[in-house]
């Protein structure tokens, strides 16, 4: 080996390399100056917060950008100040005043509140074109004027007092306001630069390229090089300056988990976006300090097609639901530590009480299936599993097929479209069952319950229960949040009940971190503020 | 030669035009949007951005629309990556594919020419055997594989080479090297191959019963024959190296032009599949014509007509 070695180095010298040898890993030199090295999944298809709606993309966003409210290092619940200093609502929480600090833009601009109006004008604005507008409904009147019923947008309850306040009037009482305000889609574009790149509407805009890019968060741009880095660095007119310990950080678009992992064990990453499920069981064993298994707020779920014979049968749907073993799937096919889904709203939201209605019990699957009259799963028609290309869903998808073939004696047959056909036929309602899963947008049940409602977007399943909407429709009014918690456990008992949804697993963040990474905690939603990371050069 | 070249050129741009037609209407049949999301979007939002791209036209309108600004080398904008037009991102990744093409091009022909006509000359001796056996497992190796055991060796093992990203000199080394040694197994296949049909000709016997030294008879009567197969490789070999190997790409983590193609497919971003194809069938049409040059030269038996 020794000699081999030497071999190499010689050959290595005589081709001219001189980095070549016993030279210091990246990742040490990084470390030493204070930079994280970060894999982050892939290319961001932007950076402008009211276009995008990749979780690649907020990640570096949310190093760029303030909202008027922060994420807070270890909570996931507590509102952190941002651009708002301080805030108050009125007792019914539908009207909350934000008192902005002094604070500026990363070209010197003062950050005032009519650049969050300017801001939410814009994400709302029809012409923008932009996904993420829904999340601002919970505005009065946000949702008329994005429906273009209105051009004035005086009549949306944004209203600025002065340049430091900021009045917002919402639809109902909503006391996850200050939740929903973590999300990108209610951050700040600076309107100075967005009006000179093209104005409020242009979706091409070029004011968020790496030339042109604005931003009032802790970091600003330094480089960005497709397909190979995003380069941030410390941005001396952020208002909370002092806070900043990291010199910079480098988010790599790597979207090979495989290459991924040679890049952290080779010295170029500090931290991995993923881990190959099939590596997680050598890691535990051998980088135990490494990996991080960590709980994240999505549901991995199997939507059933309530409008297809046999699946319009309540019976049949949840025989689907009970017959197959899900501690097993996690144990031995997923292997990330994911919790058994035993109902669709994740585990670990505070002040909600986690579903247990559905669990594994074969014997109560094959007594519905019989008395759907398929007893033993004679004469059940051949059934289709649809999941978009990907091996891991394979995986899960026959691991499923044989757990049903074992208990309820059906057949069901597994195929896989690309993502965008994948999409479509999902939304189209052309397929029988299809895998599913959502994560959600804030630390609430509403972003899971919301979407089962009678015609909603991401309903997809064809079923519709009025008891149900009703339920959603009175949270959202609800006068309390102890009020409201209830009805939408109601509602989530409900569509456990009627299952048009198959539950499977509660999902996790599996990734490996150098333990030299300092003040990255466990969070629902994978938001870390980077303002309070750090990293030890030892 | 003028009038050759003049009618292959027009025959190219022919085959280019096809090729577009062809690829626009079958991207405009294929199922799915490049607009469609997981997050369900509003009917009247996804009008708004389908307007933005034209697709609220019908296709064949779109079609003239398109080819109009592809005549005039405007591809359009990427319909995925917001204010990024498809020149940019061709203008960027395409220099990276041309370095890691010509890189890898130069190991292959360095290594597999010299090797093939060694074999040939030397037919049936280990000189033969050594190479020809290496490079065949080189042709069954598959780069995805040849890729992490490179990287696995000198990057993790012994620690000399970066194991990915294109930074720096020292990260063209791994893969250019796996894409190199690839073709280059390809390369002395094929020129083993013509060397030795060269080699077995009577006019060979003949000189060599005259007394012609064999070295002459390589260097000066067989080789030019001998390279042809090689040389017809070389064209398709030439256009694949520089638009990238999306797999070397993956694996190495290099930002060229291959990683696009499969973006461009599954992302459904038209303009970009378009824009790819086009420049892709232009590189092929571009590497045959010069082949055919070549092969001209180098075969007195062919001639430009």
């Amino acid at each position: 080996m020794k000699l081999l070695r030497n071999v190499i180095l010689a050959a290595c010298m005589g081709l001219g390399l001189a980095s070549c040898g016993d030279r210091e890993r990246a990742t040490d030199v990084a470390a030493r100056e204070g930079i994280l090295m970060m894999g982050n999944g892939s290319e961001p298809k932007g950076l402008d917060p009211h276009l995008v709606t990749g979780v690649p993309e907020n990640k570096i966003i949310s190093a760029l950008l303030e909202g008027l409210i922060s994420y807070h290092p270890t909570d996931d619940l507590k509102p952190e100040p941002g651009m708002a200093e301080s805030w108050e609502s009125n007792d019914d929480y539908t009207v909350w005043t934000f008192h902005l600090r002094d604070a500026k833009w990363s070209n010197g601009d003062p950050v005032r509140a009519g650049d969050f109006a300017y801001s939410w004008q814009r994400i709302l604005t029809p012409a923008l074109g932009a996904e993420y507008a829904p999340m601002l409904y919970v505005i009065k009147g946000a949702q008329a004027f994005h429906n273009g019923e209105t051009k004035d947008f005086s009549t949306v309850g944004v209203k600025v007092i002065d340049d430091k306040t900021l009045q917002v009037t919402l639809e109902g009482p909503t006391p996850y306001f200050l939740n929903m305000l973590k999300h990108y889609s209610f951050f700040p574009v600076n309107p100075r630069v967005v009006e000179e790149n093209g104005g409020m509407a242009d979706r091409a805009s070029r004011w968020s390229t790496f030339e042109n890019y604005v931003g009032n968060g802790p970091f600003v741009l330094k480089e960005w090089v497709t397909n190979q880095v995003i380069r941030v660095e410390p941005n001396p007119t952020y208002w909370d300056a002092g806070t900043v310990k990291l010199k910079g950080i480098e988010f790599y678009p790597v979207e090979n988990a495989a290459t991924e992992e040679t890049m952290f064990r080779g010295g170029r990453l500090h931290m991995t976006n993923t881990v190959q499920p099939d590596k997680i069981p050598i890691f535990k064993e051998k980088m135990p300090n490494e990996l991080k298994i960590e709980p994240y707020l999505g549901t991995y779920f199997y939507r059933v097609n309530v409008t297809r014979p046999p699946f319009d049968n309540p019976k049949v749907r949840e025989a689907l639901a009970v017959s197959f073993d899900k501690q097993l799937l996690v144990d031995k096919v997923t292997k990330g530590g994911q919790a058994p889904a035993t109902g669709y709203v994740p585990a670990g939201i505070p002040g909600y009480e986690t579903s247990d209605k559905v669990k594994y019990d074969p014997e109560l699957g094959r007594k519905l299936l019989a008395e759907a009259g398929y007893p033993g799963g004679k004469g059940f028609p051949k059934a289709e599993i649809l999941i978009n290309t990907s091996e891991a869903h394979r995986k899960i998808a026959e691991a499923m097929q044989a757990m049903w073939k074992q208990n309820l004696g059906i057949d069901v047959g597994i195929y896989n479209q690309e993502w965008k056909v994948y999409l479509d036929s999902q939304s189209n309602l052309d397929y029988d069952i299809s895998r599913s899963a959502w994560i959600g947008d804030y630390v609430h049940p509403s972003t899971f319950i919301d979407m089962f409602t009678t015609g909603n977007g991401n309903n997809d399943t064809g079923w519709s229960n009025p008891q149900y909407d009703r339920l959603v429709a009175q949270a959202q009014v609800a006068q309390s949040e102890e009020e409201r918690l209830g009805l939408l456990r109601e509602a989530e008992n409900l569509l456990l009940t009627d299952l048009p949804i198959v539950p499977v697993y509660w999902y996790t963040r599996v990734y490996l971190k150098d333990p030299r990474v300092q003040g990255w905690y466990p969070k629902l939603l994978d938001n870390h503020p980077y303002k309070y990371v750090s990293i030890n050069a030892e | 030669m003028a009038k050759f070249i003049t009618l292959r050129f027009l025959q190219g741009i022919l085959v280019l035009l096809g090729i577009y037609a062809v690829t626009f209407f079958l991207v405009a049949a294929t199922p799915g949007s490049p607009f469609s999301s997981e997050r369900a979007i509003q009917p009247e939002i996804l009008a708004q951005i389908e307007a933005f791209y034209g697709y609220d036209k019908p296709t064949s309108e779109r079609f003239i629309a398109s080819l109009g600004n592809i005549l005039h080398g405007d591809f359009g904008p990427s319909a995925v990556y917001a204010n990024r037009s498809v020149t940019d991102i061709i203008a960027e990744s395409f220099p990276v594919s041309l370095k890691l093409g010509s890189i890898s091009l130069a190991i292959a022909l360095l290594l597999g020419i010299p090797a093939g006509i060694i074999a040939a000359v030397k037919k049936n001796t280990w000189l033969d055997y050594v190479p020809m056996s290496t490079a065949m497992a080189g042709i069954c190796l598959p780069t995805f594989v040849m890729g992490p055991l490179l990287a696995l060796v000198f990057g993790l093992i012994f620690a000399v080479l970066p194991v990915a990203g294109w930074f720096g000199p020292e990260f063209v080394v791994l893969p250019s090297a796996t894409l190199g040694l690839y073709y280059a197994a390809y390369f002395a296949r094929l020129t083993r191959g013509g060397m030795l049909e060269m080699l077995n000709q009577d006019w060979v016997r003949t000189a060599r019963a005259k007394g012609v030294p064999e070295r002459t008879i390589v260097w000066k009567h067989c080789l030019k024959g001998g390279l042809i197969p090689a040389i017809t490789f070389l064209g398709p070999a030439l256009a694949g190296i520089i638009s990238g190997s999306f797999v070397v790409e993956t694996i190495f983590q290099v930002p060229g032009l291959g990683q696009w193609f499969v973006k461009g497919a599954l992302n459904r971003d038209d303009f970009l599949i378009l824009g790819l194809t086009v420049l892709f069938a232009s590189l092929i049409v571009l590497m045959n014509l010069l082949v055919d040059i070549a092969q001209v030269a180098l075969n007195p038996r062919l001639k430009y007509d």
